[in-house]
């Protein structure tokens, strides 16, 4: 392919004069940041935040279902009013906890926190850019992230309690504060407070597509970028295209809410009173809401499907397999991502046409999903497998994605979906496609490109032992669901005492036994917190390049600066995955070697990689 | 108790900081690099790999089978057996490509751990293997979609005409049923005129609302098809019959509906599951508020002719409230007239 001249020329010279480092006040170095770095980290650490809270509420709630008589007044210091007189948690917080730890979880800790944290740590390093395109703007997208999150935080406390509706916040639920107390103030505070996450995730995407189409280094083509770079790019323009709808429906469910509006209500009679609205659709909301909401698991998934790709490559120290393959299908689900929102409304009432229509376009995107998971597999077939705790947290993404992706082929299948709907059965395919897997690429980035963020090395016992816990306990907490899910167990549901469906006997030893899986799990956390923390400080200096590794972040200090490169910005000769060439004497050339310097080991496809 | 927890996270953390310490020390006795590849960790990390594999399916299988009768619920309906053929056939097909997948990962990653004297395979692309398994996926798809659909659309299809037609309506936190009576119409209704007797806010100036009777309990036949017309007076509910496979959501505002052909009675079921006090019942399944969890309905499937019976026993609605039918009309009947406009 030939070399696109990227215009980085003049910005390579108007940072030139930043090299000699004018020193930085502690505000604008490490508060109001503009360094991509920087607000990487920022992103990390209150991801990291989120991650401890949305965790913590799963804990709580899965002692309400594991162990339904527990007396939790001893928590009441923390918890008091929270729970009922008897020291159980109260039905309605119950739903306010899954509401926050939804939410939390799906978009302040996966979203923000993933894409927030690599995207602006790797596009620059590795595309080879001086710093995002923009700088001020990429700071608005943390601080607007920063605001969101103390509002939504500040809706844990308020009067009547949080958004409890479910992190899907259907009307009429979520429109009355006559139907749940939830939803009163602490409906209007989630509304706000995701107003302002959509516009810091807006203002991210913008940039990071910005920075991928412009700032490339003379010699990325965008057929060299690593699939880090194209999986952050396709979830980049997802958010772009999707946020935006939510931002309507948001709006539109506040003006229900606030302004005596009907776009969502109809005919309800609610608290002895019939209320006016008339003509309004409680499906549109559902509509608007999944238009979003199904580009957005691809948004929290692609990422992590980006980091490891990279990181199996390298430590299997071999080229990713069929790259361009995994390019078009990171394309293709990010196109159908669009088309298929309404596999989640299969029994809303919705025309039965319709979801036949779906149906075809759900199982469709198996089909490039399927392709990614047989191509991880070869990439190890006949590798070298080198397994650091990143490599050990990407096989366990692989492992979960394909789990969890087949799990979908029963809940796309509209006529399946009928008795699936709304049980644990989606619980479990969720939570393991979507909440284990991503959760997994994050870790595996944070333990590969620690040494790139901090200078140190992570220790690597610390995160062997992490691994198999998390690994282990993620599949004995999620596991089991499936079973509870097809014996048509409800989710939402505070308790299961009084539900007479099936043989709810035979399954309390089993919800019992997932709970304090998920307590373990939980608090095995706390290792790797420590190893990261600690790590900061008293970890041993890392290497220039700890991994071996192609990319170009790589070839930057140990440190990097403001401006990343002291230096020009490497120019990049080859694709990132010149892994075990034949003839090469080592196993890894680096992006940056001419190919006139490797002659041993040129061939003729280099040409066109 | 405070102080023994607050014991053993002390433990645990002075555990996790010696063995931070001692394995960094470790390392730089040993002068390895921060990063050297060959760690004896490699081959105990490839060979957990395959361990965790086979223990979680032995466990898996075990699971599957031995709790088999408890997870998999009786089927009552006439669709039931169908969905659940295509829901297991689709299980073999995943589970296959599961087991395949996981082991051969698993394999590999024990099989090619680093050694040092090993290069890898340059192997980037193979076109025939990955035109192999795009194009395997999508047949077998196809042919789940294609069975899938059939089915949906005969299940979500237009009710037989000969159907009993019964309305639902659910309301923070139950269900409340009215039926047609003799002349099988259900009268209309309006959300207007609900009020705490008249909960669904039947139209008593529609003369075919004066024979509707509303049942403590659902009665349906066995046998013969069963339309639910599905309405909701607050929030979003769902109608979920887990052991007729069947489910639809109520919404406010716009009336749903489903059907379905029940195939086993009540009794039978208790004889089958040898729980005497076996119910039917629709459980909400749409998040609703507080009561959410306990959000049901007894449904009562008895043969045709105890149905007949048990329907021609039922006093009609008015028969019950007389007084409210009657202040009713006083009220309403110009109200309503203009209301129906
Ligand atoms: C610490 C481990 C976790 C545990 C033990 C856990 C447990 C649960 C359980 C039991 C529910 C269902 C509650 C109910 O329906 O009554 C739930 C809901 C949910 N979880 Fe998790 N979860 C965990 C981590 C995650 C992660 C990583 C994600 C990220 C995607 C996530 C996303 C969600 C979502 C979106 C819901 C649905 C909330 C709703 O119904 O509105 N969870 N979680
Ligand atoms: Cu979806
Ligand atoms: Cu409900």
């Amino acid at each position: 392919m030939e070399i696109t001249k990227t215009s980085t020329k003049p910005i390579v010279q108007e940072h030139d004069h930043h090299d000699d480092h004018h020193e930085q006040s502690f505000i604008t170095k490490y508060i109001f940041s503009e360094d991509h770095k920087m607000i990487a980290k920022q992103f990390l650490i209150t991801g990291i935040f989120w991650a401890i809270v949305g965790g913590a509420m799963s804990s709580l709630f899965r002692i309400q279902l594991g162990f339904p008589d527990m007396d939790l007044t001893a928590l009441s210091p923390i918890i008091g009013n929270w729970l009922t007189p008897q020291g159980k948690i109260d039905p309605e917080v119950y739903l306010a906890l899954i509401t926050m730890h939804g939410t939390i979880m799906v978009f302040f800790v996966l979203t923000a926190g993933l894409s927030g944290t690599f995207s602006n740590f790797l596009i620059p390093l590795q595309i080879g850019a001086r710093d995002m395109a923009s700088g001020f703007m990429n700071m608005l997208s943390y601080w607007f992230f920063f605001l969101s999150s103390i509002v939504m935080f500040v809706s844990i406390f308020v009067e009547g309690g949080p958004a409890s509706g479910g992190w899907t916040i259907y009307p009429p639920l979520s429109a009355l504060p006559q139907a749940v107390s939830g939803s009163g103030m602490g409906m209007t505070l989630w509304l706000v407070s995701m107003a302002l996450f959509i516009v810091s995730a807006l203002l991210g995407s913008l940039n990071y597509i910005t920075t991928v189409i412009n700032l490339r280094t003379e010699g990325m083509t965008f057929f060299r970028m690593p699939l880090t770079i194209w999986a952050f790019l396709v979830t980049a323009i997802l958010g772009v295209l999707s946020f935006p709808v939510l931002l309507s429906a948001a709006l539109l469910l506040i003006m229900d809410r606030s302004f005596g509006t009907s776009f969502y209500l109809s005919d309800i009679y609610i608290a002895g009173e019939a209320l006016s609205n008339q003509g309004g659709s409680a499906i549109l909301f559902q509509h608007l809401f999944w238009f979003l909401g199904h580009p957005e698991v691809y948004i929290v998934i692609l990422p992590s499907l980006g980091i490891t790709s990279e990181i199996i490559a390298t430590c299997s120290r071999k080229p990713i397999f069929g790259y361009r393959a995994m390019v078009y299908s990171i394309f293709g689900i990010g196109v159908l991502s669009f088309v298929v929102w309404a596999h989640h409304m299969f029994i809303s009432g919705m025309n039965p046409f319709l979801g036949s229509v779906f149906t075809i376009l759900t199982l469709i995107i198996a089909v490039p999903s399927a392709v990614k998971a047989f191509n991880y597999i070869a990439t190890l077939w006949r590798g070298n497998i080198v397994f650091t705790p990143a490599m050990l947290f990407s096989i366990g993404l692989v492992s979960f994605f394909i789990s969890g992706g087949l799990t979908g082929l029963f809940l796309g299948n509209s006529v399946v979906d009928i008795n699936l709907h709304d049980t644990y059965f989606v619980v479990a395919h969720f939570h393991i496609v979507m909440g284990s897997a991503s959760f997994f690429g994050l870790f595996a980035g944070v333990y590969h490109w620690f040494p790139k963020m901090f200078g140190r090395m992570m220790n690597r016992t610390l995160g062997y032992f992490h691994f198999w816990v998390t690994f282990i306990g993620a599949y004995l907490v999620f596991f089991p669901l499936h079973y509870i899910g097809i014996a048509g167990f409800p989710r939402r549901y505070y308790s299961f005492t009084n539900f007479e469906t099936g043989r709810i006997e035979s399954f309390i030893d089993l919800n019992t036994f997932v709970s304090f899986a998920a307590i373990i799990t939980f608090v095995a956390q706390f290792v790797f917190l420590f190893n990261f923390f600690y790590s900061m400080y008293r970890g041993r200096k890392a290497p220039k390049n700890p991994w071996n590794s192609n990319t170009i972040e790589w070839t930057t200090p140990r440190e990097p600066g403001h401006g990343n490169w002291p230096g020009a910005i490497p120019k990049v000769e080859r694709w990132p995955y010149d892994y075990s060439k034949p003839g090469s004497d080592k196993d890894y050339i680096p992006q940056h070697i001419p190919l006139s310097k490797t002659p041993e080991s040129n061939m003729p496809e280099d040409s066109s990689r | 108790m405070n102080l023994i927890i607050g014991i053993i996270l002390f433990l645990s953390l002075a555990v996790v900081f010696l063995l931070f310490r001692s394995t960094e020390i470790l390392s730089v006795a040993k002068k390895k690099m921060a990063t050297s590849f060959e760690d004896s960790n490699n081959s105990f990390n490839a060979i957990s790999g395959v361990v965790f594999m086979f223990l979680s399916f032995a466990v898996i299988f075990w699971y599957s089978y031995d709790q088999f009768e408890n997870y998999f619920l009786p089927m009552a309906s006439k669709h039931a057996p169908e969905v659940e053929l295509l829901f297991w056939v689709t299980m073999a097909v995943t589970f296959t490509v599961f087991i395949i997948t996981q082991v051969v990962m698993f394999y590999f990653g024990y099989r090619y751990r680093y050694k040092k004297e090993r290069k890898a395979y340059f192997y980037p692309e193979n076109h025939k293997l990955e035109i192999v398994w795009t194009v395997i996926p999508a047949i077998v798809l196809v042919g789940l979609i294609g069975w899938g659909l059939v089915k949906w659309n005969n299940i979500m299809g237009p009710p037989p005409k000969d159907a009993e037609v019964i309305e639902i309506m659910g309301y923070q936190f139950a269900w409340a049923s009215r039926y047609p009576g003799p002349d099988n119409e259900l009268g209309d209704a309006n959300y207007k005129l609900i009020d705490v007797d008249n909960i669904v806010g039947i139209d008593f100036t529609d003369s075919s609302s004066l024979d509707d009777f509303m049942p403590r309990e659902i009665h349906i036949p066995k046998g013969k098809p069963v339309l639910f017309k599905i309405k909701a007076r607050d929030v979003i509910h769902s109608v979920y019959l887990p052991y007729m496979r069947s489910q639809m959501n109520a919404v406010p505002g716009m009336p749903t509906q489903m059907w379905f052909i029940p195939t086993k009675t009540t009794a039978e079921m208790r004889e089958e599951t040898g729980n005497e006090n076996f119910n039917f019942e629709i459980v909400c399944n749409k998040i609703c508020g507080r009561a959410h969890f306990s959000m049901k309905h007894t449904v009562i499937v008895e043969e045709e002719w105890e149905y007949i019976k048990w329907k021609n026993e039922q006093k009609s609605w008015i028969e019950k409230n007389p007084d409210y039918y009657a202040n009713f009309i006083k009220n309403n009947s110009i109200d309503v007239a203009v209301l129906n406009d």
